[in-house]
């Protein structure tokens, strides 16, 4: 052990990084997947990981057009490469399969268009942003719906969020009580807090703070996740590109990367590096210090370097979902360990598998009504738990559990920023009331 | 006995056979084929899939390269959904010397073998997983061909004009009276009884067991079995044929066919066709030879190990194999040793086969006296399987892309090669299978990763409910399969096929109980396993 574990790690080991399609070599075609996999369970559209993923695989050709288009019914949830007993990438396989049969123009120009837009939250955020009050009431208005419809194919009952009235990194730039410390962390806020939540930033912030870290907001795009889950890889690596630009030079003076979206973190990990391929030096030292939010303080608390006194209690049971892209991190249950810190909550965990949204699948008009069904069970459990509010880490899952039980959600960050004594914002706030 | 009356009778099933009886059943005669097991049951169906552009031959042997070239470009027309156009890469590894490229050149312009040199950056662009130290890249019209489907394709040709297509029957002995051979005396393996098909002319055309064939009629022909060895890759790791630009050598040539990357082969000369083993030494020296053209060979899960035979046909003895002409021969044993009615086609590749068939047929006119022009370069070969697909080369993606414009996601049988319920079946009922192994050839049932580790079973039982077999009989043509396929994965058990076949085995030995089902342990129409057993060294996954 040579660093404290908030510094950055830089005298990485360099690894051999071979194609993902090459893992599905592995597939010894048990099936397990199959079982796991929530879409194939409720649609016949999508005739599974298995097929889709190393054994299609096995009939695509890089210089010849795409035969198949079932696989773009992967929601990526990435299920299946956690209970595949040889490590296939099976999601990754996936992915990049989607992405030749979009290089090949093989997708309809009106789907192409929409999936161009849903994918680019950045692009949106910085439009309808600073309308936010017009944009919300188009957005949300059944008017709107309607023609999102007809012109793009997006379902009209889509977890579409709300813009927030303040850009976070403006909060962040404009305060002058930030915290200044030798000991500093890079905060990766990523779209949904920078236009749509706020307040999950501003936690974030807060705990951080409330720990003795400076918390450096750099200028950051898009992670790039869902322009990676349309196909779009072009656009997608511009992005990772840039965001290594902006954040690694923090990186090498010895900074962690800290991000609230499980989704973010999980692209700058790994998803971005492996779907495109792209595994530059800076890309690998990239991935080994970004750190989810929870991760991140789960180590804290492992060396006794996290704030755990005097935390105020929050008589409160609500239902917690692991969301899927979180699962993918292979870490565990961090979140759960961290809330658990909190006297007095209690925390009933989901089961399901996913909640069926996808990031951007759930918003397609011909994929809804699969999300629904995936993520059954999940509604089912959240309205069980009856608590005020829900918890859970990922936004887009927030937002379509959200939508469809009428349940608030706030991110388990949220909560700890509570127990800390910051002010809540959103749901929370009047929970605590 | 049961007797069967016919014009021209042609022994062997494999590509010169199932030629030479279309081409005769498209001059009119009245012909009759017998294969001792299924159609491409030998060395046919155990080649790499190569159709040679002649470029292999080039240098070393003009006459076959010219050959090569002839047919290729006829083959390409007459039967393009038998294959993909891959094109073929020759190249200079490190290992190799530099000039021969040079040479390689002039043998292409010599034997009119088109060819053009490119770029390694272009090379790597097209094949990413080449040796990036490959010094020279020449371009030439290889392709690879399905040679179960082109068999299947001819001989159903040959049925639609009138031939006569029988498999199971193992020729005895070829029928002589006096100066003259008359027929042939078979064994029906299925029916388990003696057939005597008495001809006018009889055909040997039995590849690498012709020796064995005229020698039944004390005639002496010199065919050596040279046996050949290949090691298939789970997946198409190149899409291009890749040769080393160099002599012919063992381990020089990765062929992709369907869904696989095969490197071949070995040529060492056997005393039996019937009988060799597969040699650890073998294994070791292609997945070495592999390397030196893809350097992430050994990461590549191998899917299958097995060995065909090559007919190698020579007037002297030899020593090497290699050294013996590709070319093929025809040989008139009525002029040659006095015999009449008989002639052996021999030696050549699958590649040639139309052009042996046309010259045998040629001879056969000839020695009926009778003139009828060959049409088979111009005759299109139907596929049997499939209608419409119409003049196209087959691709890599047309299975998958059948797949899912049928959806048939749920009726896959064999899902690693994608064959349907409505493919196995229609290869149960409508086609001649006597075997699960026939379905195999006929759909590629049990091709993939898991070696029938899902298919099996499914197949089984489909066969049952079809064709109504006692319990008994549909447990034995389980367990042929089993073993059929189990022979080809004993010398290659390490890595994730090691897994596979544990899982395989829990599947049919522990779930199943597969060797104890009620029935003999084994059919006559099961598999030769590779004689003798070889024993197996615990160190050679590591080479």
């Amino acid at each position: 052990m040579t660093n404290n574990i908030w510094e950055a790690q830089l005298d990485i080991t360099p690894s051999d990084h071979k194609p993902v399609e090459l893992t599905l070599d592995h597939c010894i075609k048990c099936n397990i997947c199959v079982t796991a996999c929530p879409v194939t369970a409720v649609t016949d559209l999508f005739p599974g990981p298995k097929y889709v993923g190393p054994q299609a695989g096995r009939f695509r050709h890089q210089g010849q057009p795409s035969p198949d288009h079932s696989v773009d019914y992967c929601n990526g949830c990435r299920v299946c490469n956690m209970v595949c007993p040889t490590g296939v990438k099976i999601a990754e396989i996936n992915g990049r399969a989607r992405a030749h049969i979009v290089q090949s123009g093989q997708v309809p120009l009106r789907r192409k268009l929409r999936n161009n837009l849903i994918a680019r939250p950045e692009l949106m955020g910085k439009v309808g942003q600073p309308l936010a009050p017009i944009a919300n009431v188009l957005l949300h208005s059944g008017f709107g719906r309607f023609f999102a419809k007809l012109l793009l194919d997006i379902a009209p009952n889509a977890p579409l969020p709300r813009f927030s009235g303040e850009r976070f990194s403006r909060w962040a730039r404009k305060r002058p009580d930030a915290v200044r410390s030798a000991r500093k962390v890079v905060y990766f806020h990523g779209c949904s807090t920078e236009y749509f939540e706020a307040r999950v930033g501003k936690a974030a912030v807060q705990v951080l703070e409330a720990n003795g870290f400076e918390v450096i907001v750099p200028p950051q795009n898009c992670c790039g996740l869902p322009l990676l889950s349309n196909g779009e890889f072009a656009a997608a690596q511009a992005y990772h590109e840039s965001n290594i630009h902006h954040l690694i030079d923090y990186v090498k003076q010895g900074c962690v990367i800290v991000g609230t979206s499980t989704s973010c973190t999980l692209t700058l990990k790994e998803e971005a590096p492996e779907m495109l391929a792209y595994h530059t030096p800076d890309a690998q030292l990239l991935t080994a210090n970004t750190f989810d939010i929870h991760e991140f303080l789960v180590h804290l608390l492992d060396a006794g370097e996290l704030k755990t006194d005097g935390l105020k209690p929050m008589p409160l049971t609500l239902a917690y979902h692991p969301p899927c892209q979180y699962r993918a991190h292979r870490l565990g249950r961090p979140s759960t360990e961290i809330m658990a810190l909190i006297p007095e909550l209690t925390i009933i965990e989901s089961q399901a598998a996913c909640c069926g949204v996808g990031g951007t699948y759930g918003y397609k008009a011909e994929k809804y009504d699969i999300t629904m069904a995936v993520g059954k069970s999940l509604f089912d459990f959240v309205q069980e738990v009856n608590g005020p509010i829900a918890v859970c880490d990922s936004e887009t899952c927030r937002w379509n559990i959200a939508a469809v039980t009428g349940v608030p959600f706030v991110h388990p960050i949220e909560l700890l920023a509570a127990a800390y004594g910051y002010e809540p914002e959103g749901p929370l706030a009047e929970v605590m009331k | 006995m049961r007797t069967i009356q016919t014009e021209v009778l042609v022994i062997g099933g494999g590509a010169t056979g199932t030629g030479v009886i279309a081409d005769l059943a498209l001059r009119g005669f009245r012909c009759a084929l017998v294969e001792k097991r299924d159609l491409a049951h030998g060395t046919t169906g155990r080649y790499h899939g190569l159709l040679h552009s002649g470029g292999r031959y080039a240098v070393k042997d003009p006459k076959a390269a010219t050959e090569c070239i002839e047919e290729n470009v006829i083959l390409r027309r007459i039967m393009p959904h038998c294959i993909e156009d891959t094109g073929g890469f020759f190249v200079v590894t490190p290992w190799d010397d530099d000039a021969f490229g040079d040479r390689f050149m002039q043998g292409c312009r010599d034997t009119a073998v088109p060819c053009e040199e490119i770029s390694i950056p272009h090379m790597l662009r097209e094949e990413p997983h080449l040796n990036p130290g490959i010094s020279r890249c020449f371009r030439v019209p290889d392709g690879s061909a399905d040679s179960f489907l082109a068999t299947q394709s001819v001989a159903a040709l040959a049925q639609a004009h009138g031939a006569q297509i029988l498999h199971y029957y193992e020729v005895k002995q070829l029928i002589r009276q006096g100066d003259r051979v008359v027929g042939a005396l078979c064994y029906d393996l299925v029916k388990d009884e003696e057939v005597a098909v008495h001809a006018d002319l009889v055909v040997n055309a039995a590849g690498a067991w012709a020796g064995k064939i005229a020698h039944t009629a004390e005639v002496e022909v010199n065919v050596r079995a040279g046996k050949g060895t290949m090691i298939a890759a789970s997946y198409r790791i190149v899409n291009t044929v890749v040769n080393r630009c160099k002599m012919p050598a063992d381990g020089d040539i990765i062929v992709p066919v369907h869904t696989v990357s095969i490197i071949g082969t070995t040529d060492e000369g056997v005393p039996d066709p019937e009988h060799f083993a597969i040699e650890p030494w073998e294994v070791q020296l292609m997945m070495q030879e592999a390397a030196k053209i893809v350097p992430g060979w050994h990461d590549l899960r191998m899917l299958r190990c097995w060995g065909g035979v090559r007919p190698l046909y020579q007037e002297t003895k030899v020593a090497d194999t290699r050294d013996v002409t590709r070319a093929y021969t025809l040989l008139d044993h009525e002029t040659r040793d006095g015999v009449a009615g008989f002639i052996t086609i021999t030696g050549g590749k699958w590649t040639t086969y139309r052009q042996m068939a046309q010259v045998t047929v040629d001879r056969v006119c000839e020695k009926l006296g009778t003139a009828r022009p060959c049409t088979t370069h111009e005759t299109v070969v139907p596929n049997p399987f499939e209608q419409g697909h119409g003049r196209q080369h087959h691709n890599l993606g047309q299975r998958l892309a059948d797949v899912e414009k049928e959806e048939a996601f749920g009726q896959l049988i064999c899902e690693c090669e994608l064959a349907t319920r409505a493919d196995v079946e229609h290869a149960i009922t409508q086609g001649e299978a006597k075997t699960i192994d026939d379905v195999r050839r006929d759909v590629r049932v049990g091709m993939g990763p898991c070696q029938g580790g899902f298919c099996t079973y499914r197949v089984a039982a489909i066969w049952h409910e079809l064709k109504k077999p006692s319990i008994e009989e549909t447990n034995v043509t389980l367990r042929d399969f089993l073993q059929e396929r189990w022979k080809g994965l004993m010398p290659i058990l390490w890595g994730p096929q090691l897994k596979q076949e544990r899982l395989d085995e829990l599947i049919y030995l522990s779930v199943l109980n597969a060797d104890h089902l009620p029935g003999p342990r084994a059919s006559r129409l099961g598999p030769a396993m590779y004689e003798p057993g070889t024993v197996w060294e615990s160190d050679h996954a590591h080479v």
